[in-house]
């Protein structure tokens, strides 16, 4: 059930139009509901052949030799393409946007790096035919250590999954290994807390499971071109990037989808078209490469798992006054999109509140699993998990309700946020209101009044000193599941001025002490 | 054996569009002769409703009904450059350039109708129906599509226009990693009640209450598809979901829907939402984006009414039967924490 | 490759065709008889995106050897519209915002077809079983166990 709260933010919103606001049909549903929303799949071309791909059977391996001899002379083979066949055989998928260096072959020439890697790609009559001669493709490895934690990953002596970043992580602005956030001083804060909470939080990787899978079509058209019909969920992205694995001119390509059954991430990755054109340029016939399920299910890249470690200092009162967070996430063996959430992760630290210190470290780490991709919320639903649930057990430790810790650390208009941007257009408090009524959940009058719109600014919207690091300021080691209680005797606080009708408990810092320092500002 | 009963919530925001911005799209919008216009996108619609929101967005522009606008995405040869459907930008930043596109072909209708009318065109006005009349003056007036015919045939006029929507690429300061990842954010707050039953270490979710800030709802119905198909993927991803059950170890992974576990129809439950509309300022009709941030605070308000339910904290997703089963265990038996 | 003949009825129209042994029905509907509204999700039985019916029970048209269903009659959303006009199922689900990316819809549809052929009002609990086996990634169940219901209701208003 659904409703429009049309009362609240009334004012910031002219409600006199004409089509945007109504509940319009789709303008696909008849098409979907009768079944003729055409889906690439549905394109049927004379003459197709059919491609399924060899993958690998380690997860880290040496390629010392493959044999496609018998796979050549199964029934209704047309061709047999390898890694040599690709006319650059090297990509990475952001450096249509100059992000990254290229690092994953579209297929396998000397080395594997996580099991299901293309190797060699069949091309035959059918289906069945193609995954006959599949498996007849004989691949001699010679198994590497392989890595899977991404912690054990940038250990000194893990084994090196991707000799294109040879420690294992992406390299942020040619110097880094992770991203950093800075605002503030954090080990100050933390020093200053009433509580420090530091836990460890574990996503889990996750697969995207369309119940359409991954897949295109590709056919030669007239005049030298090739039209492709495909399942992605970025068209020219997608295009672009055929265009410089197979060494053409973009127009060679006529892109055809827009159809798409279900995403969530899971389709950006130009998975299928690369190999589907090569396969129509090099057999002059209509090639389609659909995954199966279990294809999809192991190889298709994941949502990627991500591992967090936050530590909060919160006083008494409620106020969040540092919070440090180290993130890794797990990219698989290449970079794909990974790199990119990670700086995206970095920026929503340290989520929608209010923190006068912040410290980030966000890693982009590479093991020997599946490639991972954008999902749903990419970069954030796992921090956002991380986050929630430590903001959970800090209101449980001070014995402060949940939802009116939130308001009270909630960021506001006119509030500095950590990537040192003055917050606009905020809504955080209005929605824990909301929902709190809807759910009858019990709040305080004073919680129930306050405002994203008010109180904000003003000393909150001040960027704090920052001290500049040494190469020696290193990440503490992992400290697991610790709060300590650091007393009373700690030296008073600079702000975060908190908002000024914050009910504090009778404590020396309470919330009243700070509320001199910018007003009520009404904005 | 006892089913614990157990509430938790979590606030979350979510930034709308690519971030640090660098990710354009455009739109070309066209009438043909009888007054019905064509956007031509090369965005995708994997579901979300891409066709369907442009749709009204460019009515809502032309100040034409919407049936008498039609979408056509994801051609190479048609559609212009569009960065793809992800990053919850759809709205935000197609919109955008379909509203560009459409004031630019609005334009170009209101000289043609101030033409035939001999008026002034800043006199004039749509009506929405499908007519274009002098302010004030509903009787001095003249379809979309006499005009269209005019523009066409005796005027010379394409009544066409073109829009792109680029938010310029932000730098990133390598040491305080300051910079501009979006330019507006979507809300939530949700909360969660829950059932854990203390023998099996199973959960159920009883129901759902929350409230969403996704600037203007520019179609309701498509907005609630999203928050309630989101939620079942944020349920999902929170008690079910994973292709390595047992991370880091690489091995049992599922291979077909019967290994891979998702919950059924069996297995909702009621949700009801709040919508709250704050316009953002640059987006289209103040639009943000519903489509990814709708599952994100359901994982922790989960997690979080687990805890309330049994006293177990289980911090790796997903929280499987086994995970809080050994945990209870661990703590020696549930222990309900304060009814909420 | 040994050659089967076979005889059917697709949406009440005889059809005959030779099939290689092992083939599907899916692959008959879509590749053979150019029927493209059974959907393609897993071929193991496991989405039920290809759902059709046979003797008016929902089967699972991948898992289907093409020759079991000699003889038999086979419908598919292609036929389940009388004319121009929607099938209640249909229209439901379209003002109910049932479908989001389409691609489970097919199958949905025709798992709902057969329960409401059986029981034409059936009880929420019968709604959820019957469409149990098919997967929908985008809409969380929700708007389509209303859709079938409320399709079950204008067929009771209307009969």
């Amino acid at each position: 059930m659904l409703e429009l709260r049309k009362d609240i933010f009334a004012d910031e919103r002219d409600d006199n139009l004409n089509e945007v606001g109504k509940g319009t049909q789709r303008q696909d549903m008849l098409g979907h509901v009768t079944g003729t929303s055409t889906y690439f799949n549905d394109h049927k071309l004379q003459g197709m052949l059919h491609l399924r791909v060899v993958r690998s059977a380690q997860p880290h391996a040496r390629l010392r030799r493959i044999d496609t001899s018998e796979a050549e002379r199964s029934e209704g083979v047309r061709r047999i393409i390898r890694g040599s066949d690709v006319p650059r055989n090297l990509n990475t998928l952001l450096s249509l946007i100059n992000f990254g260096k290229d690092d994953e072959p579209t297929l396998a020439v000397d080395k594997v790096r996580y099991r299901g890697e293309p190797i060699v790609a069949v091309v035959a009559e059918t289906p069945r035919a193609a995954a006959e001669a599949a498996a007849k493709v004989r691949i001699d490895y010679e198994d590497l250590p392989a890595v899977f934690d991404v912690e054990e990953a940038l250990k000194p002596g893990a084994p090196t999954v991707n000799e294109t970043y040879p420690k294992n992580t992406f390299i942020y602005h040619e110097r880094y290994d992770h991203q950093k956030l800075r605002f503030g001083d954090v080990e100050r804060g933390l020093a200053q807390a009433d509580h420090v909470l530091e836990q460890r939080y574990q996503m889990s990787p996750i697969e995207h499971a369309p119940v359409e899978t991954n897949g295109s079509i590709a056919a030669p058209d007239t005049n030298g071109r090739y039209v492709v019909y495909t399942s992605t969920q970025a068209l020219f992205f997608s295009l672009d990037t055929c265009a410089k694995i197979l060494d053409l001119p973009s127009n060679t390509f006529h892109f055809i989808g827009g159809t798409v059954g279900g995403g969530f991430g899971g389709k950006v990755d130009t998975l299928t078209e690369p190999l589907a054109i090569l396969a129509a340029m090099l057999t002059g016939r209509p090639v389609r490469y659909v995954l199966g399920r279990e294809e999809e299910m192991q190889f298709g890249p994941p949502r990627g798992a991500e591992r967090i470690y936050i530590k909060d200092g919160v006083m008494r009162d409620g106020r969040i006054v540092a919070r440090q967070i180290r993130g890794y996430f797990d990219s698989g063996a290449y970079t794909r999109l990974s790199s990119y959430a990670v700086v995206k992760c970095a920026a929503h630290l340290p989520g929608p509140y209010t923190i006068p210190n912040v410290h980030g470290d966000i890693y982009c780490v590479f093991t020997n699993r599946t490639p991972a991709t954008a999902m749903r919320g990419f970069g954030i639903t796992g921090i956002d998990f991380a986050l929630e649930c430590q903001m959970d057990k800090l209101a449980h430790l001070i014995g402060m309700d949940p939802m009116e810790f939130r308001i009270l650390n909630a960021y506001r208009d006119g509030d500095m946020k950590a990537h040192r941007r003055e917050a606009k257009n905020t809504a955080l408090i209005e929605c824990v209101q909301v929902a709190a009524e809807k759910a009858k959940w019990p709040m305080r009058e004073e919680f129930r009044r306050m405002s994203s719109r008010k109180d904000g600014g003003g000393a909150r919207a001040a960027v704090p000193s920052t001290p500049r690091e040494t190469a020696a300021t290193r990440p503490a080691p992992a400290q697991q599941r610790t709060s300590y209680d650091r007393g009373l005797s700690s030296p008073p606080l600079e702000p975060p001025p908190p908002p000024p009708q914050s009910p504090a408990p009778s404590s020396s810092h309470g919330a009243t002490r700070f509320s001199s320092v910018f007003g009520t500002r009404r904005r | 054996m006892t089913r614990h009963r157990g509430r938790g919530m979590a606030a979350i925001n979510y930034p709308i569009g690519m971030n640090l911005g660098g990710d354009p799209s455009q739109a070309l919008v066209h009438s043909n002769p009888s007054g019905k216009f064509t956007v031509a996108l090369s965005s995708i619609d994997l579901g979300q409703g891409m066709k369907s929101v442009t749709r009204q967005i460019c009515a809502e522009t032309l100040g034409v009904p919407v049936e008498d606008v039609y979408v056509d995405t994801a051609d190479s040869d048609t559609g212009p450059h569009c960065m793809g459907s992800f990053a919850s930008r759809g709205t935000h930043r197609v919109g955008n350039a379909v509203m560009a596109a459409a004031k630019e072909a609005r334009g170009v209708m209101m000289e043609a109708a101030a033409e035939e009318l001999e008026v002034n065109a800043a006199d004039l006005e749509t009506d929405g129906r499908g007519n274009i009349h002098v302010k004030g003056a509903p009787h001095r007036a003249i379809s979309v599509k006499d005009v269209a015919i005019a523009a066409q045939f005796r005027q010379g006029k394409t009544i066409s226009g073109r829009g792109i929507f680029l938010v310029p690429l932000s730098d990133v300061d390598p040491e305080t990693g300051e910079m501009s990842p979006a330019t507006c954010y979507a809300h939530a707050c949700l909360v969660a009640e829950v059932e854990v039953d203390d023998e099996t270490g199973e959960v159920g979710v009883i129901r759902m209450d929350s409230a969403y800030e996704l600037g203007r709802a520019l179609n309701p119905r498509l907005v609630e598809q999203q928050l309630v198909g989101g939620a079942w993927m944020g349920m999902s991803h929170a008690l079910y979901e994973t292709t390595e059950p047992y991370y880091p170890d690489p091995r049992q992974g599922p291979r077909d829907f019967v290994e891979y576990l998702m919950p059924g129809p069996g297995d909702i439950c009621p949700h009801d939402i709040a919508v709250l509309e704050r316009p953002a300022p640059d987006g289209p009709f103040g639009g943000k984006g519903p489509g990814e941030m709708c599952a994100n605070p359901v994982l922790p308000a989960l997690a979080n009414a687990i805890f309330n339910a049994v006293g177990v904290r289980i911090d790796e997703l997903p929280i499987t039967p086994e995970k809080v089963l050994r945990a209870i265990r661990a703590q020696g038996g549930a222990r309900p924490q304060t009814r909420r | 490759m040994t050659k089967t003949p076979l005889q059917f009825r697709h949406n009440g129209r005889e059809v005959a065709l030779f099939v290689d042994g092992g083939t599907n029905l899916l692959v008959v509907l879509r590749e053979m008889l150019g029927d493209v509204t059974p959907k393609f999700g897993c071929g193991q039985g496991g989405c039920g995106a290809c759902t059709v019916l046979i003797d008016g029970e929902a089967h699972l048209s991948c898992l289907t050897l093409a020759e079991t269903v000699e003889g038999r009659a086979v419908e598919t959303l292609d036929g389940i519209k009388t004319g121009p006009n929607l099938h209640p199922l249909q229209q439901a689900f379209a003002e109910g915002f049932a479908a989001q990316c389409g691609y489970c819809t097919p199958g949905m549809l025709m798992a709902a077809k057969a329960l409401l052929d059986r029981i034409p009002q059936p009880s929420r609990e019968q709604v959820v079983e019957a469409i149990s086996g098919n997967i929908c990634r985008c809409t969380g169940y929700e708007p389509i166990i209303n859709a079938v219901l409320a399709a079950a209701a204008s067929r009771r208003a209307s009969a």
